[in-house]
């Protein structure tokens, strides 16, 4: 019995790609003046039906235009698809991607008259011309875009696709290519009901091979509607795919988790010099963050007026110019407030309070309260796959960065003489002046350090952040969060605080949920605390007792 | 508050002096009229509400040139409440008692709105409150120019569920913790659930306000979309928290053709300042949207950047709330010749104005507006291409129909004088 609809089947196949092959000779002769005609006119239908501005009218235009088999077809839906397609009186008219204008119907130059109109797409329609598109283009002589089309079949599962990738299979050398065609005709083969089997089965396996979001989606969506071993090997399917997800959510909340640590330890870094080093409580901290962050946003405008081309160059550009600005704040902040505060916490904090104020209104002032734009270059646009684990570029030069700004503060404090300086101040302030070095000249230049690391982050983090005069309020709780939990005056108590509140953070976020995730956070630092004062890393001897 | 003796004397002052201005006319002919403006300049809302006081200024503006109000000249009190909910009561107060202003244009959060309502019911004044809502409230002092839920979220719900939408099937209700996602989002679940959606189809998330690390989320939300069914996202966030959970949804490759967000809180003002690619193609849900074609809008759009004095200004929903209330407030005044707080409240419903988009809102009993819905797609310049809208004007409603708290009650300013009235029980509150 079941030979029968299998060898049907495959005759069908066999004679499908007997007519495709057909078809391509066809499509071959295209150019050829006698196949004009009846092409032209179901273009020409199809295109008229762009003029109406409807989007019903437009899903027809596109279903016409896909079943035309016109040369321009590729060309004209991809220009849709990118908004380069504009429908007027006079006519329909697209750019390619260069910008040079052609006329839809002949594909000549043109020059787009001024009353027509961008045609207009909503998210179903795009969806449309996708599947269309992926359909027309299976054979295109870029491997890219080959493997788009794929793609763009396996979510629409056209089944007039199938013999196309039937007939490419096997000639198909590009490894990448060959595995997005024989999951796309998978998906073709287990959405189709009348297919043997036999077929859909190993479909369904080759899928469940696949393992990505996509699979499971699409497994899933056959679960419970079929019967037997189809449905059997379905369940599986989608239960294998479950569990190999289940531990990638480790890795991948591992991940979440480190970097979150990262952006923590990147603002609150600054603060371990200024709080942790010189236990001034400055609350104008945040507010060297959003300095650092609104020096980008003046670079990178720089750029985008006078040098567009090198506007991936601003961010490294920035560093080094927010480190100095935000550096030079801080030491008008120690020279002009904070140095006459010394021993008194409570005034130091209202002061430093009443500073962060000035300055956010300021920057409103001279920037305006809304948001201002700061693009992420083209290296931290996009992310990539790693062993299943999906990671963001942004995050990871983000991780990379904050591990390089520690080790290069841990260099400054332990190799440099004003380091050295700085440890003997904060170590013993009196003894240090004694033995000649400048006090006041090393509390400014250490607090001017602190400000300048906290402009360095705000760098980074005005690529995951607004840049707002508000940016730096969102970031001073945590900051001080994470100096008092790694225990005051230790560097690398600040590291590893930082690390483990972003990772029980992410961890207790998928059960806890974000605002309930950051309550238990809290509540589980202050029983810490209350156990041990002084943090993580409590420094140890005589310089505490001060 | 508790009634401690400043309270009770300056309660005191305030009706005195609110008595006074009542009779202030008949004496001081020519004498300017004042109106309060309500919005904070500093701090966290400032970004959303400093160009409703710019609106307002110019409104006030446009009318002296025409010739003021009632022969008097319009003379705009602003003051900035900061930000800080109580200190909206404080410089309430302060505007109704020592300003002696003749109605109040301002707040834009809940909190904000709900801090402000004991004073302006105390000495009697007018608010009018620009922007969409939780509903579930009608007070006589207040007129609200927002959208309340069934003209804003319901709307989009249907659009996503219809075949243009996508027909989605399983709902992701992302909001940050407070009132007005929270209700919203509650009518929504109600409202999806009376429409077939089962329970497990539907994800609610809540997070602190400014949450900027949004990588557990949307990989959750990616997670819950392959389910083999059409996801849609709503989203209730609010204001910063935004840019940094769209550019997630990029960064992890979410596309709105696969999943896509309708936000509520997202407009031009907010795209003016950031990186629109990762937004492309999401959707929004408003009652007005710079991009629509309308001579009344091309003309408030050109009067607005000429007097912002620069051609990148943008327009947005809440600004064109202030507009039709403006409007409907002065053409009040006209009908009943005077400013008396009393008379105004009672002659504002049934008072139409022009709106920005093509049609004609009227004031209702329930001191909500009728308003258009549209649906518009965020552009790569940060303005919206509308993508689908109501075929007519949707009368604001106080109080939801999907709530089991609040379907039986009605508001009614006209007839019933009642903003809560119990249809089950016939009695008001």
């Amino acid at each position: 019995m079941p030979f029968a609809p299998l060898l049907r089947f495959f005759m069908l196949c066999s004679l499908v790609v007997l007519s495709a092959l057909a078809l391509a000779t066809t499509q071959a002769q295209a150019q050829a003046p006698a196949a004009m005609p009846a092409q032209g006119e179901r273009l020409a239908a199809g295109l008229e039906r762009f003029k109406a501005d409807s989007f019903a009218d437009t899903e027809a235009a596109i279903a016409a235009i896909a079943a035309s088999g016109s040369a321009q077809g590729v060309a004209i839906l991809s220009a849709l698809a990118d908004r380069r397609l504009f429908a007027g009186a006079a006519g329909v008219f697209y750019r390619d991607a260069a910008g040079q204008a052609f006329d839809a119907l002949t594909g000549q130059p043109a020059t787009i008259p001024a009353d027509a109109a961008m045609v207009r797409l909503n998210n179903r329609l795009r969806n449309v011309v996708q599947a269309a598109l992926g359909t027309m283009t299976l054979l295109s002589p870029d491997p890219a875009q080959r493997v788009r089309a794929a793609e763009a079949v396996f979510r629409s599962r056209d089944a007039s696709a199938l013999v196309t990738i039937e007939a490419a299979l096997p000639s198909e050398q590009n490894p990448r290519v060959r595995r997005a065609f024989e999951e796309a005709r998978a998906a073709i083969l287990l959405s189709s009901a009348d297919a043997p089997e036999a077929l859909r089965i190993a479909a369904a396996r080759r899928i469940a091979e696949a393992g990505d979001n996509d699979a499971i989606s699409l497994l899933r969506q056959f679960s419970g509607q079929t019967t037997g071993g189809l449905n059997a090997v379905i369940n599986q399917g989608i239960l294998s795919i479950e569990q190999a997800q289940r531990i990638r959510a480790w890795g991948q909340t591992l991940w979440f988790g480190i970097s979150l640590g990262s952006v923590l330890l990147l603002a609150a870094i600054g603060l371990a010099i200024t709080f942790g080093v010189m236990g001034v409580i400055n609350m104008a901290h945040g507010e060297m963050v959003m300095i650092g962050a609104y020096v980008t946003f003046v670079v990178q405008e720089l750029f985008r007026n006078h040098a567009p081309h090198l506007l991936d160059w601003s961010l490294p550009l920035a560093i080094p110019l927010a480190f100095v600005t935000a550096g030079l704040v801080g030491i008008a902040i120690e020279r002009g407030v904070i140095r006459f505060l010394y021993g008194r916490p409570l005034e130091t904090l209202l002061a430093t309070f009443g500073i962060s104020l000035v300055l956010q209104q300021a920057i409103r002032t001279w920037f305006g309260p809304t948001n201002r734009e700061v693009s992420a270059p083209s290296y931290m646009a996009g992310s990539f796959e790693f062993v299943g684990l999906q990671i963001t570029y942004g995050r990871l030069w983000i991780v990379v960065f904050t591990l390089c700004v520690f080790a290069a503060l841990l260099l400054v404090l332990k190799a440099t003489p004003l380091g050295l300086q700085m440890r003997a101040v904060t170590q013993n302030r009196r003894m240090a002046s004694a033995m000649g070095i400048r006090t006041r000249f090393v509390d400014a230049m250490t607090f001017g350090l602190g400000s300048g690391i906290a402009g360095v982050a705000g760098v980074a983090l005005s690529q995951i952040d607004n840049v707002s005069p508000n940016l730096g309020q969102s970031y001073i709780i945590d900051s001080f969060m994470v100096v008092v939990f790694g225990g005051v005056g230790n560097l690398w108590g600040t590291l590893v605080a930082a690390f483990t509140l972003g990772v029980a953070n992410k961890m207790l976020e998928p059960f806890a949920g974000a605002v309930l995730g950051k309550i238990i956070i809290l509540v589980l630092l202050i029983l810490f605390i209350q156990k041990r004062p002084r943090g993580l890393f409590a420094l140890k001897g005589r310089a505490i007792e001060q | 508050m508790g009634f401690t003796r400043r309270g009770v004397l300056s309660a005191a002052l305030g009706g005195a002096t609110a008595l006074a201005t009542g009779y202030r006319p008949a004496f001081a002919q020519g004498a300017p009229i004042k109106v309060g403006i309500l919005h904070s300049l500093s701090g966290t809302m400032a970004i959303s509400e400093t160009t409703l006081k710019d609106v307002m200024l110019m409104l006030i503006e446009q009318q002296n040139a025409k010739g003021g109000l009632l022969g008097r000249k319009l003379e705009p009190v602003v003051v900035d409440p900061a930000s800080n909910w109580p200190l909206f009561a404080e410089k309430a107060r302060e505007l109704i008692s020592k300003e002696n202003v003749s109605s109040v244009f301002g707040c834009w959060t809940s909190v904000s709105r709900k801090s402000v309502l004991p004073v302006f019911k105390e000495l009697n004044n007018i608010l009018f409150y620009p922007v969409q809502y939780e509903g579930e409230e009608s007070e006589r002092n207040v007129f609200y120019t927002g959208a309340a839920p069934n003209q804003q979220a319901i709307p989009a719900v249907d659009y996503l569920m219809s075949k243009d939408g996508g027909e989605a099937k399983r709902w992701v209700l992302a909001g940050t913790d407070y009132v007005y996602p929270r209700t919203t989002n509650k009518i929504l679940e109600a409202y999806l659930i009376s429409k077939g959606v089962a329970p497990a189809d539907i994800m609610i998330n809540y997070t602190p306000f400014g949450h900027s690390d949004w990588q557990t989320i949307v990989s959750d939300i990616k997670k819950f979309g392959s389910a083999g069914k059409k996801t849609a996202v709503v989203s209730t966030i609010n204001g910063d928290a935004n840019v940094p959970f769209y550019k997630e949804l990029g960064n992890q490759g979410v596309k709105a053709t696969d999943i896509p967000v309708v936000a509520f809180s997202v407009g031009e003002e907010e795209l003016a300042g950031i990186d629109t690619r990762p937004l492309l193609g999401h959707l929004a849900a408003w009652n007005y949207f710079q991009s629509v074609k309308d001579p009344a809008n091309d003309a408030f759009i050109r009067a607005w950047k000429a007097y912002k004095k620069s051609d990148k200004a943008v327009t947005n929903d809440p600004m064109e709330a202030h507009v039709i209330g403006f409007n409907m407030w002065v053409k009040a005044v006209e009908k009943v010749g005077t400013v008396d707080i009393d008379k105004v409240i009672d002659a504002l419903p049934g008072i139409t104005a022009p709106n920005l988009t093509g049609g004609v809102s009227t004031m209702l009993a329930n001191h909500h507006i009728t308003k258009p819905v549209l649906i518009g797609e965020v552009r790569a310049d940060g303005q919206f291409d509308v993508v689908w809208k109501t075929s007519g004007l949707v009368p604001g409603d106080a109080w939801t129909d999907h709530l089991p708290g609040s379907k039986d009650l009605e508001a009614d300013w006209v007839t019933l004088k009642c903003g809560n009235y119990n249809t089950v029980l016939k009695k008001c509150g």
